[in-house]
This record gives C-alpha cells, structure tokens and sequence, in this order.
C-alpha cells in the first residue's frame, strides 16, 4: 500500500447502480462504489467477468445501459453517462487518462515517444515546441525510458517501456483519476515489476487516483488500496486489499486466491 | 460535336446537385462537405474533383483557364481546356487577369487575383487529419470538436526530425478561426495567398467526394508553433528568364554535369513578364 487516501475530500467518482447489458447478456449489473482522492482501488475477476466493461462504462467509451456515474469536476459533479460527448472528450482528455492492455490502442505507433506525450498539451492548447519537448523529457525520466530515445518510435521499445510511454502520455496533462485496463498482462514478471515500481512513485508523488482492473492478485495486492471482486458482471465483495486476499469469504474469491501459481 | 453532350459535359441534375453542395461549402469555410461525385471520362486523380466543379458552374460567358504546376501547357491543362471548349464551347485563355474561372492543380497564379474570379482546386486528399488519424469517423468529430492537437503532431514531428517545420506543400491551414483545412498540394508559398483573397476559392475531391471552400475575404492562417513559426522558400537567385524575385521557382537541371536554373512555375506570370519588361 502507498500510503493513506485522503478522506477529508469529497469523492473523484461515484458509480451508481452502473448496469450494461448486451442484448440478454450481461456486461455488469448494479455497480456501486466510490473513488476518493489519492485512493487506488482495483477490480478484479476472472476473464469475461465484466471488468472491462465496466471500466469502459467509466471512461465513457460504452454508454451504459442504466445507472451513473458522477464525476467530481472543477464545476462540481457531472453525470457522464447523461453528458454529451463534447463534454466527455474534453473530460477524456483533460481531467482522466486510459490506459490500455494493448499499447498498441493508446499510442500512435508512427509517432516519436516525444509526439506521442506532447498530443495530450497540444490538444490543451500547448503551442511552444521547446516546452512540449521539455515537458516530454522530464516524463520520460519520470517513467524511467532513457530520454535519448525521445525521437524514437515506440514500435522500436520493448512492450514493458511501451507500457510506461503510455502512461507518461497519459500522466503528462496531470489527470485527476487514471484508468488501468491490464496494464500489467502480457509482460514478464521483472518488467512487471518496474512497471509496478514506477506507478506506486506516481501515486504517490501526485496523489494519483486510479481504478485498476487487473486479474493479476498479486499486482492489486502491491498496487490497490481496496478491492472489488467481480463475478459474472457483478460485485460479490469488496473491502481492504489486505483483507480480502489474505481472508476471503466468499467462495469464489477463495477460489480465486488459492489459484495464484506459487513459484 | 458539342450537341452530343450536355452543356459542360454533366446532366443538370448533377449540376444543380455539385452547385448546392458548394454553397454549403461557402457558407461553412473550411468544412468539406461530401457530395455525390460523378464518374467522369478521366481516371481519379487527374481532377476528377476540379472538373466536376468547373462543370458545374460554368457559363456561356465564362473565360476558363487551367493550370497544372503553374503550366498552362502541360497534359493535365490543355487536356481538361479541350475538354470544356469541347463540351460547353466556352472561351479559354492562358491569361490569369482574363479568366473568370481558374482550374488549377497545385498552384495559385502570381498574378494577384480580383474580386469575381473563381479558383477550382483538384484536390487528392482532402482530410488533413488522415496521415495522423485514419478513421474518417474519428477525423469527423475531431473537426466537430475542434479537436486540433494531433495536427501540431505532424508539425511537431517534422521540427523533431528536421529541426523546422519541413512540410512544404499542403501545409495545413485554419480557416476562419475555426477548421483546419489542407489547401490541396499547393506549396506553401502560396498559403499567403489565400488569406483574405478577394476570389472565391473552391476545393473538390473526386475520389474522396468531398467540396470545400474558403470565401472571400476569410482569414486563413497557417498553423505553426510560438518558437517555430510558419516560414516561406526563397531562392537564392532569380527566375532566369524573367528575372522575377518574388516568384515560386522550379529548378531545371539542364545536363548531366549538374547545371541547373531556377525559372517561374508559373508560365504565364513568367512570359507576360518577359515580354512586357524587356
């Protein structure tokens, strides 16, 4: 854990009764929980439980089927699921980042390291070349890539810097709340474990709230605050990270635990 | 031969059809509106776009001049001129002053243009936003949103690269402080010109089918950064044939030893010059 949320705040995100069906199948049924400042938590599941959907709810990106998210802007709270899409993409890239399981999705690939973290200024407006490209090398520190390699592609890094480039240009506009889908899967344990490293310094540098959704326990272990367990799109418990992974109650959860391979 | 066609080739209906959309097209500077292109008797990308809107608004009286690279005689230019005397038995011309419509492919005459001519642009590719972004619904809102940062990438990656901003033709502009427009492959040396020009100036892709427009009179600015602002080409010597300065120039290697000249793109700024100066 890294450090204690801060509970004088009002929450960043409210999510009520959150649903989405496609057609007679359900992505995620009657989602609630709220996010603070500064707070982590994760959602975790098995493949095809409703995370991502859910998450994508969140972001935005899918319209739900019933229910609200609230969002704790600078004018107060704002509904995104009833928001018109201006509004929302002006939020998506300002006040939110998403971070994808593909970096391929997040990034584009034709576009230098540098290019790709000054998008983010230059569409708020940023029009000075020499600060774009001194803000993108600071990032590039602070995400541990060696800032020579600003004018590279990013098809030319490995996935685990490709994974950090994305998070840079996300973290550059300095949202309030990141949004993590699998950032950690597909990666080998030891890049897995910088990557890790270099968030939990995020996090706790900026004050950073994210939502994660991994199926990885020992990533939202190391990384979340609380958690959710989601089973066939809907929440069965939640509580302390610490808590729930070391003294699970529900069956499935326990299931889930004792999967975890142990070398 | 002309009773074979209908006036200028098209039927009416379509006529009638281009000549709303490019109304539209005035009314929104900059907005490319998409419109039922027509096929026409030459292949997508030899001005598919530009002749449908010279059809569509030519007239009996109008005196027509076409240009290709600045060339009033090469392939492209006197072939679509034949085309029109052929099919709407109009008057053509090479001179820039006479003409009250100018089809061109690439460039913007010297000579400054006047309040009533029409300038009809063949354009390849008329979305700016394509090379960063490819999904057109995706291009589609960032207009709608304004949503102009990834423009500045392209801009941003050519100063990362060349270490200043070395797009040289199509550079991308904004229209009436509002859409980024690309002003087809025109070299940047004539961006200027389209800044409060007192002709209208019309922009048809065939293949893309799409029309746009920058009225006259509209602002149209070149975009650049604070630190890196938009540049024109100079050369460092004058036309040699007319001696011209202030000309966008094409150089000519000459022989294999390397020779080469710099002389007017525009041929009949160059020859009007030639004659009338000396």
């Amino acid at each position: 854990m890294t450090g204690m949320p801060d509970k004088t705040n009002l929450p960043l995100l409210k999510v009520q009764n959150l649903s989405k069906f496609f057609g007679k199948h359900i992505g995620c049924h009657d989602i609630n929980f709220e996010l603070s400042p500064g707070e982590v938590i994760g959602i975790v599941g098995e493949s095809g439980s409703g995370k991502s959907t859910l998450l994508n709810c969140i972001a935005g990106k899918t319209n739900p089927t019933n229910g609200a998210v609230y969002f704790n802007s600078s004018d107060g709270y704002i509904d995104l699921c009833m928001s018109d899409e201006a509004l929302l993409r002006k939020i998506a890239r300002t006040q939110t980042g998403f971070v994808t399981q593909n970096s391929r999705d997040g990034l584009r690939m034709g576009i230098s390291a540098g290019g790709n973290i000054g998008e983010r200024l230059m569409a708020n407006g940023m029009r000075n070349y020499g600060q774009i490209r001194k803000i993108a090398l600071e990032w590039l520190e602070t995400v541990e890539i060696d800032p020579a390699r600003i004018d590279d592609l990013p098809e030319t890094f490995s996935g685990g810097m490709q994974q950090r480039l994305q998070i840079a240009a996300n973290l550059v506009t300095e949202p309030k709340i990141m949004l993590m889908d699998e950032p950690t899967s597909g990666l080998d344990v030891s890049v897995q474990a910088r990557l890790i490293d270099v968030l939990r310094k995020l996090v706790s540098r900026l004050n950073l709230s994210m939502v994660l959704v991994t199926h990885d326990l020992a990533v939202a272990r190391l990384m979340c605050h609380r958690l959710y367990v989601m089973k066939n799109g809907k929440i069965i418990e939640s509580g302390l990270s610490d808590q729930i992974l070391d003294d699970p109650r529900k069956p499935y959860t326990q299931l889930l635990v004792s999967s975890v391979l142990k070398p | 031969m002309s009773h074979q066609y209908n006036f200028a080739y098209l039927d009416e209906q379509s006529k009638k059809m281009i000549r709303r959309t490019m109304l539209k097209a005035i009314a929104i500077p900059g907005f490319q509106v998409p419109f039922g292109g027509r096929e026409m008797p030459l292949p997508y990308g030899w001005g598919t776009g530009g002749i449908q809107l010279t059809a569509a608004i030519l007239g009996k009286e109008d005196t027509l001049k076409v240009i290709d690279q600045g060339s009033d005689d090469t392939v492209n230019a006197i072939s679509i001129k034949k085309f029109f005397k052929t099919t709407a038995d109009i008057e053509v011309t090479e001179s820039t002053e006479n003409a009250t419509i100018i089809q061109t492919r690439h460039r913007i005459p010297e000579t400054p243009l006047k309040k009533g001519q029409i300038m009809v642009f063949q354009v390849p590719i008329p979305e700016p936003l394509q090379f960063i972004e490819p999904r057109r619904r995706e291009t589609a809102k960032m207009h709608a949103y304004q949503e102009y940062g990834a423009m500045y990438v392209k801009l941003y990656e050519d100063i990362a690269t060349y270490g200043r901003i070395a797009t040289a033709f199509d550079y991308p502009v904004q229209v009436n402080q509002r859409y980024i427009m690309s002003p087809s492959p025109i070299p940047k040396y004539d961006n200027p010109k389209l800044n409060q020009s007192p002709a209208i100036h019309f922009f048809g892709a065939g293949r893309e089918k799409r029309i746009y427009a920058v009225p006259p009179f509209t602002d149209v600015k070149s975009l650049d950064f604070e630190d890196y602002s938009f540049e024109l080409e100079s050369w460092n010597e004058p036309c040699s044939i007319c001696g011209s300065t202030t000309s966008f120039l094409d150089e000519i290697i000459t022989d294999d030893e390397g020779t080469r000249l710099f002389i007017c793109s525009d041929t009949e700024y160059c020859q009007k010059r030639s004659q009338g100066g000396e």
